[in-house]
């Protein structure tokens, strides 16, 4: 015979035996058995579980997978097709080939799922057949629901933020924050305190994460402390409430600070009168007669824990009658600050009597002769400070702090801005306040407003939204002069699910 | 007629015995069924032989034979083979061969007139087969097994080969050994036909596991039903009597 390439096979039909039970006419196997013969001989299904019970929590619609884990999935899905075939044993015998949902009304409690599986029988021949499970739905709650259920206002962790200054902007900022990170979307309850905010969290490392999200965005200190809830000294199971009690320092920004003389010497003869111009989770201090900015962080400052000497609401407001020749220009921080002299009179002052004051500002780059400033009067006020009384040197009459546009506003007619905020779900305790306390919330907000408009790199961190109601009057083009405003790139189209337009939460930027 | 039986509870009832037209061989077992069973069918006819071939009980796949003759593998004792010598009918040749292969049932099938064998057999063999059993002999395989005295038996009227022989090789087995084939199982579906089963002109044994449609079939090929003296006569008038009007 020819090896190679040409060689010549004769083609080969495969013959038909007879089935060696039925007799019936097919083509030879490995058993020599027709298909039905086979089957109805062996039966590969023999052995696997036909009937399994599974365990499902209707409140949370997740399925127990013993011991412990409780799996979310949804009826007809992936994932309960992969738990229900987990749940079959001594299917390893077999190899599965096929596996699909068999339709069963939702109210039956009953799933079925249908199996096709092959193994090898008799001489090598391998057979496949399909077979049906059932799987009984028990109800049962999980454990979360099960606490959850019985006490449903059950926190395990709660975080107490406190700022014992009497106004709340930094809450108010804060509040923007955390709006901003999410860092609240796993608290049960917020409520909001005298001088503070709690949260309540379900979980203990929920808690942890919040506080150190408020350590990262202020200067804290925090301590925590557990109070035992029940025990179970038999599986050594313990159930604790955990508090966090965060303390946010006192210092806010535009605060007059007078600096103990040690902490002054230790930052490099910082003059004892400084400004707070920024607080992150550091504090930055910058003198404003040198134009020194230092920074101090959380520990630094809770070491030598200072108050302030004047805070904002202290501010009073003076007109700048004369500038005089910048002296020097610093660059101080990313921020711009040219030192200068300037002569100045309170408001109050004017047209009543003489009273004017040589200064010498940081604000040389704001202000020009006529325009109103906003300052801390040193001259006039009554400061009960232990720090000032020890201080040898000259202490300034007045202290600049920031330009004001209070005039303005008022020539101002608009009263709604662009833009808004939104604000966190919370729960206030208001019937022991009265209207007064509503009023001055009102108008802090207010201030937080104006100054979230006139510092953009305060509004650097936040989301501030188109606001659809507001209508530009064409009263603002013949403002003329520029009021502080928000322009209109740095806002969100805010997310409106009501109307269904296809605006997105993008940024515009 | 086809038989059913069992030896010492095994279906493989070719393993155990060797059937032909002249003679039969018997493999010694614990119980006396076996033997009586071949007895009660074949004793008057042929000699029925108690045997053992190189000490073992297999000697139906250890031997190859026909009426005219029978072929011994090298390590067969020479008790038996004297013993062989003495009770087989004198027409009969015992020959004891030198071969490689020495399971000569599994390499070698005949019947009277054609023997198949083992494309492996050496040339000697070959012609001492044609010499002692007085047949042409074909060196092929059978749906691609070599061990061709395994997978098919026939007789002088008909044949059963391995199941999944195709029709092509079937066709060419046919007209080497002109006598009709057909593919089949036996004992249950298992495709080692001769181990299954041993035939001769007008009867057959096979395993108590075979089914009655492998039966069916067995009986049909090697005519085992019409195994009567009348029958016969009955294929001749069919012969002659062409029509009927």
């Amino acid at each position: 015979m020819a090896q190679g390439v040409g060689m010549f096979t004769v083609p080969q039909t495969i013959g038909s035996v007879l089935c060696c039970r039925c007799g019936i006419l097919m083509q030879p196997n490995a058993a020599n058995m027709c298909a039905n013969c086979l089957r109805s001989e062996i039966d590969i299904t023999e052995g696997l579980q036909k009937h399994v019970i599974i365990i499902f929590c209707p409140e949370c619609n997740s399925f127990l997978q013993p011991p412990r884990t409780w799996i979310k999935a949804e009826l007809e899905s992936k994932e309960l097709l992969t738990f229900c075939v987990k749940r079959l044993k001594n299917l390893s015998t077999v190899r599965m080939v096929h596996a699909e949902f068999v339709w069963t009304e939702p109210h039956s409690k009953r799933i079925k799922i249908k199996l096709r599986v092959q193994k090898e029988v008799l001489h090598g021949a391998i057979l496949e057949q399909a077979y049906t499970v059932e799987y009984v739905v028990q109800d049962q709650l999980c454990e979360s629901c099960a606490r959850v259920q019985a006490n449903p206002d059950q926190w395990v962790a709660a975080v107490q933020l406190r700022q014992h200054v009497p106004h709340r902007r930094t809450f108010f900022y804060l509040e923007q924050l955390i709006l901003k990170h999410d860092a609240a979307k796993d608290a049960i309850r917020i409520t909001q305190m005298d001088q503070g905010i709690d949260f309540f969290f379900g979980k203990r490392s929920h808690g942890v994460k919040f506080v150190e999200f408020v350590g990262k965005v202020a200067p804290t200190r925090s301590r925590t402390d557990k109070q035992l809830v029940s025990q179970d000294s038999k599986s050594n199971t313990y159930h604790y409430k955990y508090t966090f009690s965060v303390e946010i320092s006192p210092i806010c920004r535009e605060d007059l600070i007078c600096l103990p003389p040690k902490l002054s010497v230790s930052l490099g003869n910082l003059g004892p009168l400084v400004i707070c111009t920024k607080v992150t989770n550091t504090i930055a201090l910058l003198d404003p007669r040198t134009l020194r900015q230092c920074f101090l962080d959380a520990e630094q400052y809770w070491r030598s824990s200072f108050k302030a000497l004047l805070s904002s609401r202290q501010l009073t407001e003076y007109m700048i009658i004369d500038m005089e020749e910048a002296r020097s220009e610093e660059n101080v921080g990313g921020a711009r600050y040219v030192l200068a002299d300037a002569h100045v009179a309170r408001v109050s002052d004017l047209g009543k009597n003489d009273r004017h004051f040589i200064v010498r500002t940081h604000l040389g780059h704001l202000l020009s002769c006529g325009d109103y400033a906003l300052g801390y009067d040193l001259y006039s006020a009554n400061s009960n400070d232990f720090e000032l009384d020890k201080y040898r040197g000259v202490i300034p009459d007045v202290i600049l702090i920031k330009k004001s546009y209070e005039e303005k506003r008022q020539r101002r007619q608009r009263k709604s801005r662009s833009w808004k905020l939104k604000s966190l779900n919370m729960e206030v305790d208001d019937g022991t306040r009265g209207r007064e306390h509503e009023e001055k919330m009102n108008t802090e907000y207010e201030h937080f407003l104006r100054d979230l408009e006139e510092n953009p790199d305060l509004r650097f961190n936040l989301s501030l939204y188109r606001n659809k109601e507001y209508e530009p009057s064409m009263a603002s083009v013949a403002d003329g002069d520029d009021v502080p405003s928000v322009p209109l790139e740095e806002l969100l189209a805010d997310l409106d699910l009501a109307d269904e337009e296809s605006e997105e939460d993008e940024m515009v930027e | 007629m086809a038989t059913r039986l069992q030896y010492e509870n095994n279906c493989e009832i070719g393993v155990f015995s060797k059937l032909t037209n002249a003679y039969c061989l018997v493999a010694i077992g614990g119980s006396e069924n076996f033997y009586s069973t071949f007895e009660a069918e074949l004793a008057d006819v042929i000699p029925v032989v108690k045997t053992s071939i190189a000490g073992t009980r297999i000697i139906g796949r250890m031997c190859a034979g026909n009426k005219k003759g029978l072929l011994l593998p090298h390590n067969t004792t020479d008790q038996e083979l004297q013993h062989l010598r003495n009770s087989l009918p004198d027409s009969v040749v015992v020959q004891r061969i030198e071969e490689r292969l020495s399971a000569l049932g599994n390499c070698i099938s005949c019947n009277d007139h054609v023997a198949l064998t083992h494309p492996d057999l050496d040339k000697e063999t070959e012609e001492l087969i044609a010499d002692v059993l007085g047949v042409e002999v074909f060196r092929q395989t059978v749906a691609g097994n070599i061990l061709v005295g395994s997978y098919c038996t026939f007789s002088n009227i008909g044949g059963l080969v391995h199941p999944h022989t195709s029709i092509e090789d079937l066709d060419e087995l046919s007209t080497l050994l002109q006598v009709p084939l057909v593919a089949g199982t036996v004992n249950r579906g298992s495709d080692v036909i001769a181990a299954g089963l041993t035939v001769n002109d007008w009867t057959a044994f096979c395993g108590s596991d075979t089914t009655a449609t492998e039966l069916s079939v067995i009986e049909s090929v090697f005519k085992l039903r019409e195994a009567k003296p009348s029958a016969l006569v009955d294929e001749m008038r069919k012969s002659l009597i062409d029509t009927y009007v």
